[in-house]
């Protein structure tokens, strides 16, 4: 029997067969979990396509987390495919080119990035809290927020921002034996990695850095901690930010 | 089993217009994606994947930035089904 048998699972952030998310519904099926995927817009033709790679085809609910209507109707949509929800995963992430050049970003690029890649943590779990019952695991993915890397710039403030919107969560949807935790991997070569100016800066020195290695092309592991989370094996943990790194977070040099 | 250069060039040519709206006959071999057809990055991801589907083939996101004209993406399908 696998780790996630009988849960259902909201995935959002199934872009391409690279994405981390991919592989985190990969895994979910595999252990048990039935599961549906979020997209939106243009991106929506690209997911539902790409579900079909994945053991089982799931349904694909529209879901934008920054359009007040796709959440406030997210609960009802997801009640004609499931009748509660076990577990959701956030990874989803958007800053505008602007807000890759610290002194040069504006508010707008900035804002923008807070709301769709921090706040988004917020709405997405009040959008699914209905469903949610006890026991429920939320998990998002960040990039350890604890430093200024190369090129991040407003993102690493934005994932700054996620990380302590997690630890509010915990402590607000604790009493509700729901949990909240973030897995922090490493780099990894997907299109949003991809997206970033300068990212092979992080590839070319991880791999050196890290005591296991780091490999930027294989999501696994990240995704494996992913649904561990959202399992039942992590019952009195919330609040945390596992490092999938491959150690460098440990590491002084 | 592989197929013609001019049957992937059709088939291409359907995912293409179903995308963006192009007519099918404007998808010609010599027609640069960016540059002739205006086709931006996002709309290149769902013609790959979509190719992938259709064509049985994969095209790795490596290769995808080497796809700059018709005849390049029908050259590099062809090669990945023989």
């Amino acid at each position: 029997m696998g780790i996630l048998e009988g849960k259902n699972l909201l995935v959002t952030g199934v872009l391409m067969d690279s994405s981390i998310a991919f592989h985190v519904a990969k895994i979910a099926q595999e252990q048990g979990a039935n599961v549906v995927l979020t997209s939106f817009g243009r991106t929506m033709r690209i997911t539902q396509t790409i579900a079909k790679r994945l053991p089982e085809t799931p349904q694909v609910l529209e879901l934008d987390v920054t359009d007040s209507e796709h959440l406030d109707s997210l609960a009802e949509r997801l009640s004609a495919h499931v009748d509660h929800l076990d577990g959701v995963l956030h990874s989803i992430g958007f800053a505008p080119q602007g807000a890759f050049n610290f002194m040069e970003g504006t508010w707008d690029d900035v804002s923008t990035a807070l709301h769709a890649s921090a706040y988004s943590l917020k709405s997405l779990s009040t959008a699914a809290l209905p469903l949610l019952g006890e026991g429920g695991s939320i998990v998002g993915l960040t990039f350890d927020a604890k430093f200024a890397w190369p090129v991040y710039d407003w993102m690493g403030v934005a994932k700054a921002a996620f990380e302590s919107t997690s630890r509010y969560l915990a402590r607000d949807l604790g009493p509700k034996q729901v949990r909240c935790n973030l897995v922090a991997a490493g780099p990894i070569r997907t299109t949003a990695a991809k997206s970033i100016p300068g990212f092979e800066q992080f590839e070319e020195t991880w791999d050196k850095r890290a005591p296991l290695g780091w490999n930027v092309n294989d999501p696994v592991p990240a995704a494996k901690a992913c649904a561990a989370l959202l399992s039942d094996w992590f019952p009195a943990t919330t609040g945390e930010i596992v490092h999938v790194d491959g150690g460098v977070h440990a590491m002084g040099q | 089993m592989a197929q013609s250069e001019q049957e992937i060039l059709a088939g291409l040519a359907d995912i293409v217009n179903e995308e963006t709206g192009l007519d099918t006959a404007s998808v010609e071999m010599d027609k640069s994606f960016t540059d002739d057809l205006d086709i931006d990055s996002l709309s290149m991801m769902t013609i790959v994947v979509n190719a992938e589907e259709k064509f049985g083939v994969r095209i790795p996101d490596s290769e995808v930035k080497n796809l700059k004209t018709v005849r390049d993406a029908v050259t590099f399908i062809g090669g990945a089904q023989s």
